[in-house]
């Protein structure tokens, strides 16, 4: 029971990092993608109507952690003190600045929310990807199952580590590439010219860097913590799951090329879920590792609540997600249309 | 006391109490906003229409604050109650993950049709879009009310062998007594809020002469939802709620009246201040054997005080406590007698060339706000010292790695932020408020 809210929450973590992913990318990718004024409000409406719903997945999926494994909620979110109120805080800017933008015609006003939604969106990807990083890598925790990192250390990733290390920095450099090319092929498929060609370039030049990184992520990964790859070893449908992966990766180059941007933004969907999920697949049953003794490390089996909990849990998510579903397809078949700059309003 | 504790306790407190300030209004807005569209689906009065659209406004406004000042709430559980996460997580985060499921994702598919759909989804199919709009964010309402009322009256649960609790009955957990009658409180009370707030702003407008035909309308709606809502805040709901406080939180119903000493025929303190080093009341004017009466229907009742129960059981802050209740109480009282007196004034026609009525109306516009966060006060300082009422010390839950330096910086930016926040959320519903309801709407969606 408790391997089903595993699933669940990692299934719920990989959606927000998909939809909310491209909101990001959107954001660090803005200025890029938009060069004029008016320009810049079409790539903020490319995610405007979405962006709020596609934020619910963190703190839905944050909900669900919280009571199907209580211990894993209270030590990661105390332990990751700072720089998780700082993620608060830009969450916070973000959703601000895209709504507060339209309010004032301005042009010194739309340029400061501008530079807002870019900053929040681009350090977000950054410290969310850190945050990956330190759970690949593992953490300090002591025999209670605490533990409070500092900000850094040496960069290194054993004795006494922080939250930014050249491991950390590294994945936290890849989702931030990731989801810019995310965004890109986002907006590829959202809006019209000038700006999809800006976007489809992009996507097509930040594709190299992200299959460098894909290869190089992999061998950190592996160095890092090398029972992922001893997961894959053993006989099972592991494998699929890198195979997505790296099928969306190469998805995302062939139909960029030929400007297929629905089956691009696909592929980089398909991506970013494969490598997630190849990472949750190959730490399971741990949720976060221990560097101090492998004994306190929490996993599935020490951290879940009581059986009961989950079972109904399990029936009310079950239902409430068949809703979701159900929304989901009603607002983004609302919002399939393409955002131009002649449009006013985007709905 | 530790000061780590004290620290957490007021990031806590000062992030819920700045965030619970939208959220009462669109609750309540959510509510008038389907009464103006109905209205308008109605009769075809067109000044219904206007007065929904600029109304969805102030609400979209109040909304976006609400979300960003929201996400912290979930997340400080975590990072600065990590001990009480790990012993109640397995409880109440079955209703925190109800209210993400069930209501956030409601509520995020609507809003942008509620706010900008209306032409596309014509007259019913926007009512439609604001009734789940406002079912969102009532059963968000709910699933929140029913997690602190299992803080304050734990049902349902079990403990298991590392100490920590479970759940043991789903049912009794979104059904638990105290919750139910929290919750019509709390709505009630968020009622009062959009009403009073439609209210005081009608009366700036026929005051100023500027929208004066749909300053009437919203004087006309705010005055009566906000009587209506005022007296089911007093009965049943605040009556219900004191009796649920008075049969499993005795000892909170002492310090929130600062009984002191056990007795018969126990006044009722209007006016007051507790004294805690002498356990008396200063300069009191009381009502003679009121309290007893009021809580046990009978003169000479006898009604605990303080003395009744061992020290380390009171609440830790009598006086807060006892300045919160009677805040809350007496803002309620003068609220109702307003709301009476402009009901009868309307109802004869004169309450739109009443000015000094129309005055009293608009300067009410604090009350609901302050009568709002007073309540939320003496329901979270009267459970101290209590963290889960009878299970877990305040003391006893917050982050063991957590320090309080660490504590301070991030309470220092909240403030700082939300300080920013004040100013910017001011000036956009004064532009709202200066374009005014006779005129579309000034800006586009995105």
């Amino acid at each position: 029971m408790a391997t089903a809210f595993f699933v669940i929450v990692a299934f719920m973590l990989i959606v927000y990092s998909v939809l909310d992913g491209f909101d990001l990318g959107v954001g660090a990718i803005h200025w890029l993608v938009g060069h004029t004024r008016e320009e810049r409000r079409v790539v903020i409406s490319a995610i405007g109507p979405v962006w709020d719903g596609n934020e619910v997945w963190l703190i839905a999926a944050g909900g669900t952690l919280y009571f199907a494994f209580p211990a894993l909620y209270a030590s990661s979110f105390s332990g990751f003190y700072l720089p998780l109120t700082m993620v608060l805080w830009l969450l916070m800017l973000r959703g601000i600045s895209i709504e507060v933008r339209s309010h004032v015609n301005d042009p010194l006003w739309h340029g400061l929310y501008d530079f807002v939604f870019t900053l929040s969106g681009a350090l977000l990807t950054i410290f969310l990807g850190a945050a990956l990083g330190n759970v690949i890598r593992g953490v300090p925790l002591n025999a209670d199952g605490y533990f409070f990192e500092p900000l850094w250390t040496n960069f290194r990733i054993t004795g006494r580590v922080g939250i930014l290390d050249w491991y950390t920095l590294l994945i936290g450099l890849m989702s931030f590439v990731t989801l810019a090319n995310h965004g890109a092929h986002w907006l590829a498929l959202k809006t019209e010219e000038p700006l999809r060609e800006r976007a489809r370039r992009l996507g097509a030049r930040l594709w190299w860097l992200v299959a460098i990184l894909t290869v190089v992520g992999f061998f950190a990964t592996v160095w890092v913590r090398p029972i992922i790859l001893e997961s894959y070893l053993t006989p099972g449908w592991g494998w699929l799951i890198p195979v997505v992966a790296l099928g969306g990766l190469g998805g995302m180059a062939l139909f960029g090329a030929r400007q297929k941007d629905l089956a691009a933004f696909i592929s980089s969907s398909l991506y970013i879920a494969g490598m997630l999920g190849g990472v949750a697949f190959g730490m399971y049953p741990t949720l976060l590792p221990a560097t101090t003794d492998p004994a306190y490390s929490l996993t599935v089996a020490n951290s879940a609540t009581g059986a009961y909990g989950l079972r109904v849990g399990l029936i009310w998510w079950i239902f409430s997600a068949l809703l979701v579903i159900g929304y989901f397809c009603y607002v983004y078949w609302m919002f399939r249309h393409r955002v131009n700059v002649a449009a006013g309003a985007s709905h | 006391m530790d000061s780590a504790l004290v620290v957490d306790r007021l990031q806590f407190a000062f992030t819920i109490t700045y965030h619970y300030l939208f959220p009462q209004l669109t609750m309540g807005l959510a509510l008038l906003i389907l009464v103006l569209k109905t209205v308008a689906i109605r009769t075809g009065d067109d000044r219904y229409n206007d007065s929904a659209r600029f109304w969805a406004r102030i609400f979209g406004i109040n909304f976006v604050f609400g979300v960003v000042t929201g996400i912290p709430m979930e997340f400080q559980f975590g990072t600065n109650w990590a001990a009480f996460s790990r012993y109640a997580g397995g409880v109440i985060g079955q209703t925190l993950a109800m209210e993400g499921m069930f209501a956030f994702f409601l509520e995020s598919a609507f809003l942008g049709l509620f706010l900008f759909g209306e032409r596309r989804l014509g007259p019913r199919g926007h009512w439609v879009a604001a009734f789940l709009v406002f079912l969102g964010s009532w059963l968000s309402g709910y699933f929140i009310v029913v997690t602190d009322a299992w803080m304050q009256h734990p049902v349902a649960h079990q403990v298991m062998p590392d100490g920590s609790v479970q759940l043991s009955s789903f049912a009794a957990l979104l059904g638990n007594p105290w919750g139910l009658w929290q919750y019509a409180h709390t709505m009630s009370g968020a009622a009062i809020t959009g009403s009073v707030v439609m209210a005081s702003v009608g009366a700036f407008y026929v005051l100023s002469g500027r929208a004066a035909e749909h300053g009437r309308l919203f004087l006309k709606v705010g005055v009566i939802a906000g009587l209506a809502f005022s007296i089911l805040q007093l009965f049943p709901t605040g009556d219900r709620q004191g009796k649920m406080v008075a049969e499993y939180q005795p000892v909170t119903l002492a310090a929130m009246e600062a009984v002191f000493t056990t007795g018969p025929g126990v006044p009722l303190v209007i006016i007051g201040q507790p004294n805690m080093s002498d356990r008396s009341m200063d300069n009191a004017i009381s009502v003679p054997n009121m309290l007893s009466f009021l809580t046990y229907r009978r003169w000479d009742a006898t009604v605990q005080g303080l003395d009744a129960f061992p020290t380390d059981t009171w609440p830790d802050n009598v006086p807060l406590l006892y300045y919160a209740y009677h805040i809350m109480v007496g803002l309620g009282t003068i609220m109702i007698a307003i709301l009476v007196v402009s009901t009868l004034l309307l109802l004869r026609g004169k309450l739109a060339t009443s000015r000094w009525m129309l005055w009293m109306l608009m300067l009410m516009l604090p009350f609901p706000y302050i009568a709002n966060t007073a309540g939320w006060l003496t329901a979270e300082i009267g459970r101290q010292p209590w963290l889960v009422y009878g299970l877990m010390r305040t003391s006893n839950g917050i982050s063991p790695e957590v320090s309080a330096g660490n504590g301070l910086f991030t309470l220092l930016g909240f403030m700082g932020m939300y300080t920013i926040l004040t100013i910017l959320f001011l000036f956009l519903i004064y532009r709202e408020i200066e374009h005014g309801p006779a005129k579309p709407a000034p800006s586009v969606a995105y």
